[in-house]
């Protein structure tokens, strides 16, 4: 390298840092982010027959939106992740007040790990299992049978058998942002507010709660954001008969094959979703402001 | 510290709606009926010889092992070079980048599934195990990134400078020293990997082809009712699988945490 200001910059700290980080950002930005921008630009492209016509138009997302089925699918996919978010995260919230203030410090990575253990087990097998569970036939009816209840219940194919499962999927992207935010809580906090005469119910409302608020931020998008997309638990818990978005993606992209519309679809999805997100931030954004 | 009993039940409650469907996994594997309902018929191990006979899902198997141990591989890499610039270096649009790298994190898998069958297919590749590993590769760094992050955090860097004041290169000092204080974090980040690769079904489902994987050939499965005990058999297996790489993965992740000097979690192992 001759010329002086370019060898100084391959010196500096900059430089490192690049060199370093460049193998997994080249791959990152060749196999995610050109892919991303490439079915956005499909979306604005006309489908031919066996060809994709490249050739600017606005078709794909007219004939997405003024598609009453589309508008089903979604409103049904945001209802079903609004629900297995708020189930999950307040289910959640006391595992991770139990684990991070009544464990002691020596048990604690063993209760995280005990939580983390079945969400590393095969999905669909665990999916499967809660329609073992859930069935006209399940594990549920049997027992109310032995008990003496005639009629088994219909559970399957429902919202609320496929917000469970999810339920039960996502739990430990719950758990885990609100036991990290939790244990960053000053102890002494809390012992202060108790000193200067609130019930421990108060200082649990008016300082655990709020400084919590960043970890159940986290959590809620950590899981509203995948469940939209979910395919495996609408396809075998809803029959289905109750498709989700990225059912409706997967039928476009395979055996329909207009990868067009399923990018417009996708892309949607993806738009609303992020607008969610951004509300939901903004919203909250009291509770995230100066905190790190 | 104040203990209350309601909320420890509680927890108690949680933990078995948790492992409510991995403990009925076993229960059905060794029974005795084709019918995966109560009640239980008897005990055998037939289901587990059909399995071992199973030529589709032999060829699944090995399709989803050579997927997860190279996306396992190249991932761990990747994560090494993202995780040491990260704790090491600060450079303009770092946050862009890393947030780049980490977004799978958040984005539903059949977008990264879709997005890349769309550009795969438009370059004319025909699809294989190989187009799955780099979905893989993909989804799976990110959490190495993870691991590795406090595997080198925690990493004290006077050790470095020390070999470096001795004279050693920039690289026999990572091989001599960086490189065996992270081997503990490089494990486990290896381990995380492999398990979810293992396990992916989306990805597998749009990028693999005609190849089977052990998740593709699960999902086909499901539908043929007479095919659900030798299911449930193989289910148990894997289950087992992930819980004995998980603890070793654990094991190392703390020892390593133990190695570099870093505050001790304990309690496990």
């Amino acid at each position: 390298m001759s010329n002086t200001p370019l060898s100084r910059l391959a010196r500096s700290e900059a430089a490192s840092g690049y060199a370093m980080i460049s193998p997994t950002a080249i791959y990152a930005i060749l196999m995610l982010a050109a892919p991303l921008i490439t079915i956005v630009a499909y979306s604005f492209f006309k489908d031919g027959y066996l060809t994709i016509l490249h050739e600017f138009t606005l078709d794909n997302y007219i004939a997405t939106w003024s598609d009453p089925i589309f508008r089903a699918i979604l409103l049904r996919s945001l209802i079903v992740s609004g629900l297995v978010t708020f189930v999950t995260v307040v289910l959640a919230f006391p595992i991770a007040y139990y684990i991070s203030f009544n464990v002691s410090a020596s048990r604690k990575s063993l209760w995280i790990f005990l939580i983390t253990i079945p969400f590393w087990t095969s999905y669909l097998i665990r999916v499967f299992l809660w329609k073992v569970i859930l069935g006209y036939n399940g594990v549920i009816n049997s027992f109310l049978g032995a008990l003496g209840l005639e009629d088994p219940l219909r559970m399957l194919n429902t919202v609320g058998a496929i917000a469970v499962t999810l339920a039960h999927a996502y739990a430990p992207f719950a758990i885990l942002p609100i036991f990290v935010s939790l244990e960053k809580i000053d102890r002494s906090l809390l012992e202060a507010g108790q000193d200067l005469g609130e019930s421990r119910f108060m200082t649990f409302l008016r300082v655990t709660l709020p400084l919590a608020m960043p970890g159940v931020v986290a959590a809620v998008l950590i899981v509203f954001i995948p469940t939209i997309g979910d395919y495996v638990t609408p396809e075998l818990i809803g029959g289905g008969k109750l498709p989700m978005v990225a059912n409706m993606i997967q039928a476009q992209m395979l055996p329909l094959d207009n990868k067009p519309m399923g990018s417009a679809i996708a892309v949607s999805a993806m738009v609303v979703v992020t607008v969610i997100s951004v509300a939901f931030l903004f919203l909250n954004r009291k509770f995230l402001r100066g905190q790190k | 510290m104040m203990k209350l009993p309601p909320l420890r039940i509680y927890a108690l409650a949680y933990l078995v709606f948790l492992y409510a469907p991995i403990v009925l996994l076993p229960i059905f594997a060794f029974n005795d009926g084709t019918i995966i309902a109560f009640p239980l018929k008897g005990f055998t191990t037939e289901w587990f010889a059909q399995m071992f006979h199973n030529d589709t899902l032999g060829r699944a198997l090995k399709n989803s092992l050579i997927i997860a141990v190279s996306s396992a591989v190249m991932a761990t890499c990747f994560g090494i070079f993202a995780a040491r610039a990260g704790s090491r270096f600060n450079f303009p649009g770092k946050g862009g980048i890393i947030g780049l790298i980490m977004l799978p994190l958040v984005l539903p898998e059949i977008i990264v599934a879709v997005s890349l069958l769309v550009v795969l297919l438009g370059m004319g590749v025909t699809l294989s195990i190989f187009t799955v590993m780099l979905g893989h590769i993909l989804i799976c760094t990110p959490y190495a990134i993870a691991i590795l992050n406090t595997a080198f955090n925690s990493l004290d860097r006077s050790l470095e400078e020390a070999a470096y004041d001795l004279g050693e290169s920039k690289l026999s000092t990572f091989r001599l020293i960086t490189l065996p204080l992270v081997m503990p974090g490089l494990i486990s980040s290896f381990l995380i990997s492999f398990t979810i690769s293992l396990d992916e079904f989306i990805i597998a489902f749009f990028l693999a082809g005609n190849e089977p994987t052990l998740p593709t050939y699960i999902f086909s499965q499901l539908r043929f009712p007479k095919q659900i005990p030798m299911i449930m058999a193989l289910g148990t297996c894997l289950v087992l699988a992930s819980i004995v790489l998980l603890t070793i993965a654990e094991y190392f992740r703390r020892r390593g945490i133990a190695k570099t000097g870093g505050k001790d979690t304990g309690g496990f192992l």
